[in-house]
């Protein structure tokens, strides 16, 4: 139990982000008109390709004798990037088509 | 805290506000493009200033920066590739694809993480403790990884199955107890989690195996048996899912650009798989457990049977020259087809004799929430000429024609009045309570959820067999001619 206080205290601030974020997210979707719910559920999948950033670290961080950390990290960042990139180019394409009507 | 440090925290909250302005941008059709744009311009940024200027706990740079690189280039080009060369029809696949590959990305974050804390734990250190991860403030860090490594590798096989039935490569399977198999399957993790926590480090390894192999096969078992109208709750909480295994990294690294980032889609996506869940009257734990699939397959048998008329061309030109007001109700027919041009063409060409054209948008038509919107908005039918399902409905009962294209549970009656029906409690398009109901199919066979349509068999239906494209270029031709 004293860890799970310990680590409660550390973290007070990721936890108050958690808290904000979920009510943020709820907000954001609540006004959403059903015509945008695929490209905006699209730009959400864009939007946590963030991983990536963790594959970088994992990536920069890893043993360059340690072989199967280095393929896997390598991996991790490939797989990262196709979702933030793909994701971000398949929204646009999306509301490319909704702009042009104007 | 040196000044690369502050810049790097600088930098991801300039990120985080973008992921917050893009997605509240993203919610606005007028907004919704720069919205993408500005979301991506902080993402990137994130990533460079990641590369530049992160430093570990004992103020190292990162190295392997060839390897970074290489990765970076070989998923952006491959990325930009696929998704500029998709078609408009494949565009939930593509979406479910993309997410898998976040998910596995987190799964395998997870993994070395893990390797790390095994390789880098001294019991030496925790004297007089059990010697277990629990005994050290790395419990919780551990289970956090744990998160990400379930969380991320479902979520990375369900988009998988997700993505091979919406491509047509694999057909909806279920066998009887299935839904206790997964529950099976959870409660087998969960345990498995809580044996990592408590168990000596170097016992562990193969748990955490097992547990990665469980809740990969948890995935497959959860996406595979459903099928047809509920897809887009699947690929909604699929990517929400991932959402949240995204964010169980910004726990590990202390990265608030990647738990806002996170988050944020976690709780949008699981909120709009609420309001989908809704819209087709199910529970969402319903879905979680994966069984209604087996439901949409008891329906099958209880198939409505009748006589169907058909109406030819030329009747039906006649018929919708000479409406006041016309419906256009579209469905994954018309996208499969790649008809919404030819469609947006009869629409103005409708309007140009007087006639009130306007399209029924079924919420969940197509593979995707909004996919119709989408495929319309593709062929430049105006954004006023959409109308919501609450709005038209109203309206049905002064329409003199309803077109159907290659829609068919949406506009399926069984929905109100059959309690056995699988779709039972779905709100639909009324287009019943129109004059005239014209239903473009291919042939009679059932749609997606595989259940019949009494619709077709009502005195007022008539219906008009073909690939929607080709139907369309006649009937426009026909009304030329008229």
């Amino acid at each position: 139990m004293d860890q799970l206080l310990n680590w409660f205290t550390q973290h007070q601030d990721m936890i108050y982000i958690v808290i904000l974020m979920i009510f943020v997210g709820i907000e954001i979707i609540g006004r959403v008109p059903s015509v945008l719910h695929t490209p905006l559920m699209s730009g959400a999948n864009a939007i946590h390709g963030v991983v990536i950033i963790g594959a970088i670290i994992v990536m920069g961080n890893a043993d360059t004798t340690d072989i199967t950390a280095l393929i896997l990290g390598f991996l991790a960042v490939i797989l990262g990037t196709l979702n933030v990139v793909g994701g971000f180019v398949v929204t646009d394409r999306m509301l490319e088509m909704f702009n042009k009507k104007k | 805290m040196n000044l690369m440090e502050s810049l790097l925290l600088l930098i991801y909250l300039i990120a985080s506000i973008t992921f917050i302005l893009g997605l509240k941008m993203l919610s606005n059709p007028k907004t919704a493009r720069n919205g993408n744009l500005i979301a991506a311009a902080g993402m990137a940024l994130a990533i460079i200033g990641t590369i530049a200027f992160y430093t570990d706990s004992s103020g190292e740079h990162l190295g392997n920066h060839l390897w970074i690189l290489g990765g970076l280039a070989i998923g952006g080009i491959v990325g930009t590739m696929s998704a500029k060369k998709v078609k408009m029809t494949d565009m939930p696949q593509m979406v479910s694809l993309f997410n898998g590959m976040g998910g596995a990305c987190a799964a395998l974050i997870s993994i070395i993480e893990f390797k790390h804390l095994v390789h880098d734990f001294q019991p030496e250190l925790y004297a007089g403790g059990g010697y277990t991860y629990f005994s050290t403030l790395d419990g919780v860090s551990l289970l956090v990884i744990m998160a990400g490594l379930i969380i991320g590798s479902v979520s990375f096989t369900g988009s998988m199955i997700a993505w091979a039935k919406l491509d047509g490569r694999l057909n909806d399977f279920a066998f009887s107890g299935q839904h206790i198999v997964n529950i099976l399957l959870l409660l087998v993790t969960v345990g498995l989690t809580t044996m990592i926590i408590f168990l000596r480090p170097e016992e562990t390894i193969e748990f955490f195996y097992a547990a990665l192999v469980l809740s990969a096969v948890y995935g497959i078992l959860f996406v595979l048996p459903i099928g047809g109208a509920d897809m887009p709750v699947v690929i909604s909480l699929l990517n929400s899912f991932t959402g949240i295994a995204a964010a169980c990294g910004g726990f590990l690294y202390d990265n608030t650009a990647m738990l806002t980032g996170g988050i944020l889609v976690g709780a949008a996506g699981t909120l709009l798989t609420i309001l989908m869940c809704n819209a087709m009257n199910r529970s969402l734990l319903n879905v979680l457990i994966g069984s209604f699939g087996v439901s949409a397959q008891s329906g099958q048998s209880t198939g409505v049977q009748g006589a169907h008329k058909e109406m030819s061309i030329s009747d039906v030109a006649v018929l919708m020259s000479y409406s006041s007001k016309v419906v256009i109700v579209p469905g994954y027919g018309l996208a499969v087809a790649q008809a919404q041009h030819v469609c947006h063409e009869l629409e103005k060409l409708l309007t140009e004799k007087g006639v009130e054209v306007t399209y029924a948008i079924h919420p969940v038509a197509g593979r995707m929430p909004g996919h119709m919107n989408v495929l319309l908005a593709e062929a430049d039918v105006p954004y006023e000429k959409l109308k919501e399902m609450e709005e038209i409905n109203d309206e049905f009962p002064s329409v003199d024609a309803v077109l159907v294209l290659g829609a068919n549970d949406v506009v399926n009656p069984a929905a109100k009045t059959d309690p056995s029906s699988p779709i039972y409690g779905m709100p639909i398009l009324e287009v019943e309570s129109a004059k005239h109901v014209i239903v473009n199919k291919r042939s009679m066979k059932p749609g997606y959820a595989g259940i019949e349509n009494e619709l077709f068999f009502r005195p007022k239906t008539s219906m008009l067999f073909g690939d929607s494209k080709k139907v369309l270029q006649d009937l426009i031709a026909e009304i030329k001619n008229l």
